[in-house]
């Protein structure tokens, strides 16, 4: 009744091969573009921000990043949060070396850096498989994380070995440093995030989406039928590196505005954003988004449900979100493998047929 | 003797009992792995949570008090007694076939035939889980681990008087080597003899075997599969409880304990996963290696290379040998 592809012609092969083929996915795309981009902006506060809207936009980045790669090629890599550090670096010393230029585009150059990161710690996957290669990314992890504390070049020699990100305007609206106003960071990720998503959707859905998706589900097979293991893996490393690069940067510059590396980039972060593609769905733009959504929202939840309903302490709070977050990961593989991203399917598979299910 | 090659002999010493300790817990993951296929990355915090049961067993706390005086508003924190080591660690050894029961029981049992990916995933939560589950019962704070089996064997701390000794006679240089090193070696050689003539010589040892060869095969020929897996889940929380034990009393029983678990993952990548000699050789390379870097290559560099040196190692290793030194030939068909 609700959701219906009958009635809905296509007279084009455009149309036909739209990203949202049917009628209602599209307009309730639009509804959230115009909720995000003209609504939210207006009513947003600094706790909404800080607290919710900022985390799940960065984290949705990262996210759709490392789906491409966990998701979709099926290469498994725990080295997310060693990858941020290097956008967020990169970020750093393309912000402070060429102040003249637009954030906007320190951005984006910071996500090919990352990129150009990836893929050379990409490079193993040639050889090293399955839970090998996911050991061989914490080699990423740890040896960025140390190089970003080691090297004072990173840092440019401040003695807190912290970095702190200047202030930078975008259209006279200072976007990163101590002056900035809610609203327009957040629409500076908001942009990020609906370039990142349009892009990876386009991907996954055309040749190079295709190639991952053969090399994930059997690489040998894939390889007999034509696909070049070398640069489908390769690119997805390097895909992935540029949509975590992006986020890592975002993390620095706008959310935290100054990161010691090993606190805010450390090991914790890579297994974070894996929780939330395997909460949202392997394989899914939208269990990206839904997984953190998820992750975000649930310390917030347990926070105002525990410290300030119940008055427990932070820190029995803080250990209950572990046991919480644990038991639904292995709640999740064990009723439904697939995530919230499948839930939603199932449901919209459901709708379809509503109210006459024969 | 010069003085530089002695100290380097001495690092190389150090490197190898840290070794012997990375091995320890490298264990663990070879006995889960081999026989379910499962790579258990709870292994570390299963050391954590090993540990921390055995402490706060002996000095009489109760379990989950910060919980129960948050809810209910009292003040409980201890019993008031402290039980010997013997019997506590007797009881954490039954908190850890419980917990082998019910990680088979509620996890794993409705996870067979899943691809090994998602049961990998499966273990990341139960670390999750279990890490939190360890703080809410017996809080977080960093513990001492003093372990005595009678009043006066307790595990020695500090450096050995007697090598000390020996070495500066024998080389006008005396090595520092921890007291505790050398118990922890002695133990994990005895840990191994002893899982080795296990699994070659008894009825269940034959049993793990079979069903690390084969599931199905296994099946068919009598033996419980459900048994086997809370056994060897059973054997890995006690080795890991040996681990917490060595590694609390070098440390403190706190959180880092279970980061040596991801320490332990490049020595199983060196050693190969299916492989106990693998474990033990792979550990003692790392050791040694990271030791050696640190103590030539460390200084020119910054220092603390031993937070990526053992990972990179591996990396490099496996470009050359996809399977470890000891794994089985990987051979993949369409």
């Amino acid at each position: 009744m609700f959701y219906r592809e009958a009635g809905d012609f296509k007279t084009t092969y455009s149309a036909d091969n739209q990203t949202f083929p049917i009628k209602i996915d599209r307009v309730g795309y639009y509804v959230a573009l115009v909720v995000a981009f003209l609504i939210i902006p207006f009513m947003i506060n600094d706790y909404w921000a800080n607290a919710i809207l900022m985390p799940f936009l960065i984290y949705s980045i990262a996210a759709i990043g490392l789906n491409i790669l966990v998701g979709y090629c099926g290469q498994v890599s725990l080295g997310t949060g060693g990858f941020m550090a290097v956008g967020a670096y990169a970020c750093y010393k393309l912000m402070t070396s060429f102040p003249e230029v637009n954030i906007f585009f320190h951005v984006l150059l910071s996500g090919g850096v990352t990129a150009f990161v990836c893929i050379l710690f990409g490079l193993p996957s040639l050889r090293i498989k399955g839970f090998y290669l996911a050991v061989a990314t914490l080699a990423a992890q740890f040896f960025l994380v140390w190089l970003f504390n080691r090297v004072p070049w990173f840092y440019n020699y401040s003695a807190s070995g912290q970095i702190n990100a200047p202030e930078r305007t975008v259209f006279g609206v200072p976007v990163t440093g101590p002056n900035t106003e809610a609203w327009a960071t957040y629409l500076f990720c908001l942009v990020f995030l609906v370039i990142c998503a349009v892009i990876a959707r386009n991907l996954t859905r055309g040749m190079a989406g295709r190639k991952w998706m053969a090399i994930r589900d059997m690489d040998i097979a894939a390889e007999i039928i034509g696909v070049n293991p070398l640069k489908a893996k390769l690119t997805a490393f390097g895909v992935s590196g540029f949509f975590i690069g992006i986020s890592g940067a975002l993390f620095f510059a706008l959310y935290l505005g100054a990161v010691e590396v090993g606190e805010a980039f450390g090991i914790t972060k890579s297994f974070l954003v894996l929780f939330m593609i395997i909460i949202g769905g392997l394989g899914s733009i939208f269990g990206s988004f839904a997984g953190a959504a998820f992750l975000v929202l649930l310390p917030v939840v347990l926070k105002v449900v525990g410290v300030d309903m119940l008055g427990w302490p932070t820190d029995i709070v803080a250990h209950l979100q572990l046991v919480i977050v644990g038991g639904l990961i292995v709640l999740f593989l064990i009723l439904e493998p697939h995530g919230l991203a499948q839930l939603w399917r199932v449901a919209k598979q459901k709708l379809r047929l509503w109210p006459f299910p024969h | 003797m010069p003085e530089q090659l002695a100290f380097a002999m001495e690092v190389f010493l150090n490197g190898l009992m840290s070794g012997v300790l990375y091995a320890l817990v490298a264990l663990g993951f070879v006995l889960i792995y081999k026989a379910s296929g499962i790579f258990n990355f709870a292994q570390g915090v299963m050391a954590l949570f090993a540990a921390m049961t055995l402490v706060g067993v002996q000095n009489g706390q109760v379990p989950f008090a910060h919980l129960i005086n948050a809810i209910f508003g009292t003040h409980v924190h201890t019993f008031g007694w402290n039980v010997p080591s013997v019997f506590a660690l007797i009881f954490t050894v039954g908190v850890m076939i419980l917990l082998a029961w019910a990680v088979q029981r509620f996890v794993f049992r409705h996870l067979v035939g899943q691809e090994p990916i998602i049961l990998f995933m499966a273990t990341i939560g139960l670390a999750y889980f279990l890490e939190g589950f360890a703080d809410l019962m017996w809080n977080s704070e960093i513990k001492k681990l003093d372990f005595c089996l009678t009043a006066n064997t307790c595990l020695p701390q500090g450096i050995n008087i007697a090598i000390d000794e020996f070495t500066f006679n024998a080389f006008g240089y005396g090595f520092f080597i921890d007291n505790l090193d050398i118990t922890a070696t002695i133990v994990a050689i005895i840990l191994v003899i002893a899982l080795v003539a296990f699994s070659q010589y008894t009825k269940q040892g034959r049993a793990m075997r079979a069903v690390a060869d084969d599931h199905q095969a296994a099946l068919s020929v009598g033996i419980s599969l459900n048994f086997i897996w809370v056994l060897v889940w059973s054997l890995a929380g006690f080795v890991a409880l040996v681990a917490g034990i060595m590694w609390g009393a070098k440390s403190g029983v706190q959180f880092s304990l279970s980061l040596i678990a991801l320490k332990a993952l490049p020595v199983l990548m060196l050693g190969g996963f299916t492989s106990i000699p693998g474990a033990i050789v792979g550990g003692l390379i790392i050791g040694v290696g990271e030791k050696l870097f640190e103590f030539w290559v460390g200084p020119l560099v910054g220092g603390a290379t031993e937070n990526w040196f053992a990972y990179v190692l591996a990396l490099v290793f496996l470009v050359f040998r996809p399977q470890g030194l000891f794994g089985e030939k990987i051979i993949e068909r369409v």
